[in-house]
């Protein structure tokens, strides 16, 4: 307990470049870290931590994390395009955009996280993957995996086990990638298929891949198991000890600023408003009282929201005014239903008392609800 | 020449800047000069192409995915430029200059060659240039300065408008702890240790200082020459410096309100208060708590305000009617649809409780939780928020005693609860007794609605309450 307190103060000191004598000036190479938190927010904020202000010159580190369910989109990703957002919200799993590059991924504790830190000089990804191919392989020499040049790690030749994202700064970088342990299979995929039709976006599409857990193939492995045998090759590898020094991200303390870059991490204005440009041209087809009525929706959208609107509606199936009143209203709004809900009945208050009115706003705003 | 005249003007305003009035009342001799050096440095600043520096991994060309500066816009060394994606790697790009964006090479999407020009920046001449490796190094400044670090031992990264600052205000950058990248010394840290320092502008606080274990006393980030001192809490910022006007259009939830609120304008509103005992009713809800909890619903007070709402209306129906947009008609509404104010993160929303005058208190618990999860987790569907015919505001639970609501528009009346206190009063014998005082604030259409009407229905609806057994005698 005693040694593991002294570490810390020591790493610290040196993380921070305080002028002080730095006790690690016999340079040990590397530092693993795990994190105690399943939030992904909290652990991507770690991340940015570690990217923003510890010196990497000295020694290299290894973050290790899970995460409650969560979908993670890459940096330039659409959320629209790449999962259901309908079922997420049902099932009250979170979606977190990380800063670095790449495609979607669904996390749960089944999945473990690995995020290598280095300088920017030293950004090597193939390495990072062939250190935890050898680690498995130690471990279950059995198992065929083997890196991809695209920089997966595939099980049995076939079956996807890790994608991989990287993020370069100034002066830093890191390379974090997944590994499939023991995740909930049917859970990642109906998450990840969008049901949201007449997306037209230049956003980074996610490539579809067959997935397979490394349990399925060797029940005997945890995600335990796993950790401590990437740990033990990284220590090997880094002449250091095997020692897993955890980390708490709510901790101000020892991560000064991290409340705040957890915090960014949920807005609204990162998660869905760094969508890159994106339009929406779809058919609505709604059945109202014996007959089908077809909308046809043209919408541009910018950093998340409607910037141009265009529902074309059957003539005088609503009063113009109230029909001004709804495109007035989406226009400029939140691509977001929580919003649109709260505007269209807004809206309703001010429109005459008529129940047959009221009716067809309500079927057009569900409608139109249903999109986001 | 012009660059000669440039730099000979800088090192004469830095070795006086210390003395600022001294310098305001020389400015005065060299204005001519000043106002032609600054034009003159202008037309100096040089253009440079910032070019797209090495991947690494081999990589020669990225996609440009977004622009964090357009043209125009002043840069200072170290700010970020652009994100760049190559496959599967986002890089942010930063700037190697102060100056300011006059080409972006590229547009969102284009793909963007390592080697080749990624933006043009106009050099401000007096200011300098970094040196061409991405080294931790500060830009060449005065004399004075460059001294000054070397003294220290160490060299501090900050800005040119960061240090001006810090030299105003006697603050040695040595001190400050950077909070920017790579320990970037930015303006917010400034402030913050002005704002330390000065104590007057914030309220002292010794138990919010968080002691930091015994066992890292190296690890504290605070500025190293100063032992008393403890982790120091994120505060407001000093108003003195902030002062820049920010400007945003309207759009989603305030738009609604601006909607509902012109129009609720329109209505001639009338108000009407009066204070509630709820001591019994305080009493009551304690008794039954459990029992709601085992059924596994919080019961709080507002089902008993709800359903006592009702009651009342059943006896005044004019209260819960609708007047068409003419004040032709007067529309009685059926269903008691009893809305209820949620203060949500992004505004003001009222859900409504359906039917209230077939509920019962319990019922309408259990669909208020329902309500109140789905508000907090924004996920309220239509038909929740529409087809609302009387509000209630329970605005004491954030504070509060009188108010004065505003009628939502195409319901005739609502009512503002402000908080419950405990205060002296007395009873029948003529003794003081602890009583728990409610204030309830009612706001009318007085186009339909008259004040005796109003004062009836509170009178009924406070008699429920004062004595929850009489709703015993009623309740449908």
């Amino acid at each position: 307990m005693a040694l593991q307190s002294l570490k810390n103060c020591l790493w610290l000191s040196c993380v921070l470049r305080t002028p002080k004598a730095c006790f690690w000036s016999t340079a040990s190479g590397g530092l693993i870290i795990q994190s105690v938190s399943n939030d992904v927010y909290q652990n991507l904020a770690v991340e940015d931590w570690i990217h923003d202000h510890m010196d990497l010159e000295k020694q290299h580190v290894l973050f290790l994390w899970r995460n409650s369910p969560a979908v993670v989109i890459g940096r330039h990703q659409n959320p629209w395009q790449e999962c259901n957002l309908r079922l997420l919200r049902q099932k009250n799993i979170k979606l977190a955009r990380r800063r670095s590059g790449g495609g979607t991924v669904y996390h749960d504790l089944g999945n473990i996280n690995l995020t290598f830190f280095t300088t920017r000089k030293k950004y090597e990804r193939m390495e990072n993957l062939k250190l935890i191919v050898k680690a498995l392989k130690a471990l279950r020499p059995q198992l065929d995996v083997h890196v991809t040049d695209r920089y997966d790690i595939l099980l049995d030749r076939q079956y996807k086990i890790s994608g991989t994202a990287a993020k370069l700064g100034r002066t830093s970088a890191y390379h974090h990638c997944t590994l499939l342990c023991n995740a909930d299979k049917f859970v990642l995929s109906s998450v990840l298929k969008s049901p949201y039709k007449g997306l037209k976006s230049n956003a980074t599409p996610s490539v579809p891949a067959l997935v397979k857990n490394l349990f399925e193939e060797d029940p005997s492995l945890t995600s335990e198991i796993l950790l401590d045998a990437i740990a033990k090759e990284y220590a090997v590898q880094h002449q250091i000890d095997h020692h897993i020094t955890l980390i708490n991200p709510a901790d101000e303390t020892l991560l000064p600023g991290i409340g705040n870059k957890t915090k960014e991490l949920q807005t609204w204005e990162w998660v869905y408003g760094k969508t890159p440009k994106f339009s929406i041209s779809t058919c609505v087809n709604m059945t109202y009282k014996d007959s089908v009525v077809d909308v046809k929706v043209n919408m541009d959208l910018k950093h998340g929201r409607i910037e141009v609107c265009n529902i074309d509606l059957p003539e005088q199936w609503l009063p113009p005014g109230l029909y001004s009143e709804l495109v007035k209203g989406l226009t400029g709004s939140k691509f977001c239903p929580n919003e649109a809900t709260t505007l269209v009945t807004t809206l309703l208050r001010v429109c005459p008392q008529d129940d047959e009115l009221h009716s067809r706003w309500n079927l057009l705003c569900e409608n139109m609800i249903r999109l986001m | 020449v012009c660059i000669h005249r440039v730099r000979s003007c800088s090192s004469i305003r830095f070795i006086k800047s210390k003395y600022v009035c001294v310098f305001d009342k020389s400015a005065l001799k060299f204005s001519h000069q000043q106002r032609l050096f600054r034009t003159s440095a202008v037309s100096c600043g040089q253009i440079v192409q910032f070019k797209l520096s090495d991947i690494g991994e081999g990589i020669t060309e990225v996609t440009v995915k977004e622009w964090y500066v357009k043209e125009g816009d002043s840069v200072s060394q170290f700010d970020s430029i652009c994100e760049v994606q190559s496959d599967k790697a986002s890089v942010t790009i930063t700037s190697r200059y102060d100056g300011i964006i006059r080409k972006l090479h590229y547009s969102i999407d284009d793909i963007a060659f390592v080697g080749k020009p990624l933006v043009d920046i106009e050099i401000d001449a007096s200011k300098g240039v970094a040196s061409e490796e991405d080294v931790v190094e500060t830009p060449p400044m005065s004399h004075e300065e460059h001294t000054h670090q070397e003294i220290k031992g160490h060299k501090t990264l900050a800005t040119p408008a960061v240090r001006r600052l810090a030299m105003e205000n006697n603050i040695k950058l040595s001190e400050i702890v950077g909070t920017g990248k790579d320990n970037r010394i930015l303006k917010e840290d400034i402030l913050n240790y002005l704002a330390k320092q000065t104590g007057a502008i914030l309220p002292p606080s010794p138990k919010a200082e968080i002691v930091p274990p015994l066992r890292k006393p190296e690890a504290v980030p605070a500025a190293p020459k100063d032992k008393a001192r403890k982790i120091p809490v994120p505060v407001s910022r000093p108003i003195a410096f902030s002062g820049k006007d920010r400007t945003e259009p309207v759009t989603g939830f305030q738009k609604a309100m601006v909607k509902t609120m012109s129009a609720a304008l329109k209505i001639p509103h009338f108000g009407y208060s009066d204070e509630v005992d709820l001591t019994q009713l305080v009493q009551l809800r304690e008794e039954l708590k459990p029992v709601a909890e085992m059924r596994g619903v919080k019961l709080s007070f507002m089902p008993f305000f709800i359903k006592a709402a009702s009651l009342g209306l059943l006896q005044y129906p004019i209260l819960n009617a609708s007047l068409d947009e003419n004040c032709q008609n007067v529309t009685y509404k059926a269903s008691h649809n009893i809305g209820v104010a949620m203060d949500t993160e992004q505004g003001l929303i009222v859900p409504n409780v359906k039917n209230v005058q077939v509920c019962s208190v319990f019922d309408i618990a259990v669909e208020l939780n329902r309500l109140q999860s789905l508000g907090s987790a924004g996920q309220l569907g239509t038909s929740d928020l529409t087809g609302g015919t009387f509000t209630l505001s329970n605005i004491g639970t954030i504070g509060g005693t009188y108010a004065k609501p505003v009628i939502l528009p195409p319901e005739v009346a609502i009512g503002a609860l402000g908080k419950i206190q405990v205060l002296p009063r007395f009873n029948g014998k003529g003794e003081v007794f602890k009583a728990q005082i409610m204030n309830v604030s009612w706001s009318a259409d007085h186009r339909i609605i008259d004040g005796a009407t109003m004062a009836r229905f509170s009178n009924l609806w406070k008699s429920y309450l004062e004595n929850p057994a009489s709703m015993l005698l009623d309740l449908k």
